[in-house]
């Protein structure tokens, strides 16, 4: 059965179910018991360990069960000291970190120096086939335990260096005044020894320093986490615990909250944001995270790259109609994109509405004018590649080429070109052999303006799948990351972001809202800047 | 009749291997599952290669559907990209949908062949027209919107049920998506027993049974249902297998966490160990369904033997 088909079903479907009823989601009773909230949940792709968690799903669980260094304030996003005492530095390279003593893990074994330096080894090694291993390829020593090919040389970074039982020094390879913000992100976590004595053991159920212990976990159908009493951090749970459930479909788990069988949904279906607020009201939660969508180019193909072509990248760029797309196909759960980075970031983090200017501005004959003088669209048409299989792509990806096609005011000029599988898709982007403009997406791993502009647009980027280039931009991002001052490291990245609105290896579309709904059996619910709900504040009742 | 079942048995064994390796090739087609692993990210190059050389992928097609095979016969069916081994997704998911087949066979099988007896037994008359009726609808209305009708009305409108089947699967929590799961097939049983049943109804042997003074229900239940159930039985045998593997929508629907879960994981996820594995043993799970509905007919029908 086609996606379409069955959308539109699901569509008619409650369609009629809402106008046969008034549809109240409200109606208390049930509720978790002992102060329990029942939360929805996807099934984590990868085994729970803290550097080989890249998705949601697993994160969610890390954040919860874990504390690391830093943590990321939920309302503002800032970066705060949490099992860090002080992470201190005098020339932006040789950082000297210093822990708060009395932190423990949930097993009793305390937090110590060396539980974060041998996470930090064991994530970094190539042979433990770690995902997020790059996140340590700051640290001096990485190339030596993960070469690019072959077998690692070491079997520990040698810029990691344990002074005492609360102390450890990081040498980077590079100058990076801001990398002391990054460690709030779950890949800094650090692990017990029973990670390495017993890794089968420590999977079935992981044990970490967070408000939260995993009481029980049955893969792939739900995991109950209960309140840790013996943690000592300020963000103590609030609830008794969190029940998190699988869904394979979140219609079933957005139906299971208007039944009553479960408390908090962290992703409202795409067929029921027409419902939703009139089933939840107040209860529905639609706010900014730290996912912006663009269309990058294929900046390694030279029908993209063309002297001439950055007039016709700008004029693509102003083609679009943001706003109305944003608010008919997405019912304004995205915001249109006038900047590369995300307003999470908030005005100090460096996020700047109107940098992108003209650029990102409807007006369809300016568009139709700069594409002309750039000599027009590439053999006359333009595909935007995606991916059919998961996201519902296809639909704003039509109404984006529809845009185009009106201001073009060519039928023919841009049209969608679906690849089967995600896997598939990003095959094709990392081999360089995606020819056409393809839709990119990025969500933030912490809240840094380096982080949306570094790992996507810097010479040889981690995720730089347009290959774009551009020395002056680099120099922008080095000089930043050199800055001890924050406020002059965001006012150089926000230059090195105005190359990016001249030039344009990728149109900003929209920046990406977080969605949820809860049920009134449950109270403070909010979404952090990574669209994940703060399960520890949550009061039952 | 032992001679018959062992040529079958090992006849089994070329199907077997034929399906496996289209599957093998099949996944294997996808391309390459590494890069999805590391969402919107550019693969790490070393990182990847690990992650190939260990999975097996950097070797020949044909060369790992040997390891693959070889891995089966001892019993390892792979490792999902998860670390579960495949073993252990397929002991927790063939029982619960084991349960969802038992629930929508038992639906299908005694409501389908009362309502086309009863079709039968009436040809043409009100009851007839009904159950005709009855099931062009339930043939020609998809499983996902019965399935999403039902949840609504059923779960959340009248709260008779839960929306959504919780762990463990417990028989009432299923009773919802066995009808979705049954309904289309039901149409189908009701609609071969009505056929078969007013067929057999005008045959020389019920005449004798009524001319001799048997009750009408030993009449109906030892000759006329029995001859006519052969090509429903041929029908129910199939569909064991095809519940069993169809109940993706079903289990997405109702969030059962059964084959149909692990299958969609594994083809969303690219992972072959689990799509080959839930496969193959869905293959075996065709093939004794077939033997049993062919042993079945010599007991139906006495005119049948094996030899």
């Amino acid at each position: 059965m086609s996606g379409s088909a069955r959308l539109k079903w699901a569509v008619c479907a409650s369609a009629i179910a809402l106008t046969a009823t008034a549809c109240g989601g409200g109606g208390g009773g049930g509720g978790g018991a002992n102060g329990i909230v029942r939360a929805s949940w996807g099934d984590p792709q990868h085994p729970l360990e803290p550097a080989n968690t890249n998705e949601v799903q697993g994160g969610k669980v890390l954040d919860m069960v874990f504390r690391g260094l830093k943590k990321y304030d939920p309302k503002t996003g800032a970066a705060q000291n949490w099992i860090a005492d002080s992470i201190s530095t005098s020339d932006q390279q040789n950082f000297t970190v210093k822990l708060k003593p009395g932190w423990k893990f949930s097993n009793g074994e305390p937090v110590t120096a060396h539980s974060f330096v041998d996470a930090w080894n064991y994530g970094a090694l190539v042979t433990n086939k770690q995902l997020n291993s790059s996140f340590f390829s700051y640290i001096d020593g990485y190339g030596q335990v993960h070469p690019g090919s072959g077998n690692p040389t070491a079997q520990a970074m040698s810029g990691l260096v344990v002074k005492d039982d609360q102390t450890f020094t990081v040498k980077l390879s590079q100058k990076f005044s801001t990398w002391p913000d990054t460690l709030g992100y779950s890949a800094f976590y650090p692990l017990p020894r029973t990670f390495f004595t017993d890794h089968a053991g420590w999977l079935q159920k992981p044990v970490g320093d967070g408000p939260y212990a995993i009481d029980s976990y049955t893969k792939g159908s739900i995991m109950r986490l209960r309140k840790w009493d013996g943690y000592t951090g300020d963000d103590k749970a609030k609830n008794g615990g969190v029940d998190l459930r699988v869904y394979t479909d979140s219609n079933t788990a957005y139906t299971d909250l208007q039944a009553g069988n479960i408390d908090l949904v962290d992703d409202i279906p795409a067929t029921q944001l027409r419902n939703v607020k009139r089933d939840l009201g107040p209860r529905y939660i639609n706010q900014p995270a730290g996912i912006i969508q663009t269309i990058a180019f294929p900046m390694y193909d030279p029908r993209w790259n063309g002297t001439s072509m950055q007039k016709v990248r700008q004029g693509i760029s102003m083609a679009i109609d943001r706003a109305s797309i944003t608010s008919k196909i997405f019912l304004n759960t995205r915001t249109p994109a006038t900047d590369w980075t995300s307003p999470v970031l908030g005005d100090k983090g460096g996020y700047k509405a109107g940098l992108c200017g003209g650029v990102c501005t409807y007006s369809p004959s300016q568009a139709k004018k700069l594409i002309q003088e750039g000599g027009g669209l590439p053999g006359g048409q333009m595909k935007i590649g995606y991916n059919a299989d998961t996201g519902s792509h296809k639909e704003w990806v039509d109404a984006v080429c529809n845009s185009i096609n009106n201001s073009l005011g060519n039928d023919r000029a841009c049209v969608g070109a679906p690849v089967g599988t995600f896997a598939d898709f990003r095959n094709q982007i990392t081999s360089k052999s995606e020819t056409n403009p393809f839709r990119a997406g990025w969500q933030m791993d912490y809240p840094l303006i380096q982080d949306f502009l570094q790992p996507l647009y810097y010479t040889g980027g981690s995720s730089n799948d347009s290959h774009w280039s551009n020395a002056d931009f680099d120099k922008l991002v080095d000089q930043a990351n050199a800055e001890s001052d924050s406020a002059k490291a965001v006012g150089d990245f926000q230059d090195a972001e105005k190359i990016l609105a001249q030039q344009v290896p990728a149109i900003p579309l929209w920046y990406q809202n977080g969605n949820a709904g809860y049920s009134s059996n449950i109270s403070n619910v909010a979404l952090n800047q990574f669209s994940v709900p703060v399960y520890n504040d949550i009061t039952v009742g | 009749m032992g001679r018959y079942v062992i040529r079958r048995l090992l006849q089994m064994v070329p199907v077997f291997i034929g399906t496996t390796l289209l599957i093998f090739v099949m996944v294997y087609a996808l391309g390459d599952p590494v890069a999805a692993m590391f969402g919107d990210r550019a693969p790490d190059p070393a990182t990847a290669a690990q992650i190939r050389h260990n999975l097996y992928l950097d070797h020949p097609l044909w060369q790992q559907y040997l390891h693959y095979m070889q891995g089966i016969f001892s019993g390892d069916f792979g490792t999902a990209f998860d670390g579960q081994p495949v073993t252990q997704l397929m002991s927790s998911a063939f029982p619960v949908t084991l349960r969802l087949t038992l629930v929508a066979f038992a639906i299908e099988g005694i409501i389908g062949i009362a309502l086309g007896l009863l079709a039968g037994m009436r040809r043409g008359r009100f009851a007839d027209t009904g159950v005709l009726g009855f099931t062009l609808l339930m043939i020609s209305i998809p499983v996902f919107v019965t399935g999403y009708l039902l949840q609504y009305f059923v779960a959340v409108k009248w709260q008779l049920a839960n929306p959504a089947v919780a762990d463990g699967a417990p028989f009432g929590d299923l009773i919802l998506p066995g009808i979705v799961l049954a309904g289309v097939s039901l149409a189908y049983v009701a609609r071969l027993t009505r056929t078969s049943v007013a067929e057999n109804a005008r045959a020389d042997y019920i005449r004798t049974a009524v001319a001799k003074g048997m009750p009408r229900r030993r009449v109906i239940s030892a000759h006329l249902l029995r001859n006519s159930l052969i090509p429903v039985v041929t029908f129910l045998g199939t569909d064991i297998g095809n519940l069993m593997a169809g109940a993706v929508v079903t289990e997405r629907i109702f969030n059962v966490k059964g084959v149909g879960f692990q299958l969609y994981q594994g083809i969303l996820r690219q992972n072959p160990p689990t799509v080959v594995g839930f496969v193959t043993i869905l293959v075996l799970v065709f093939l004794a369904a077939n033997l049993l509905v062919d042993l079945l007919y010599a007991v139906l029908d006495p005119r049948i033997r094996y030899a």
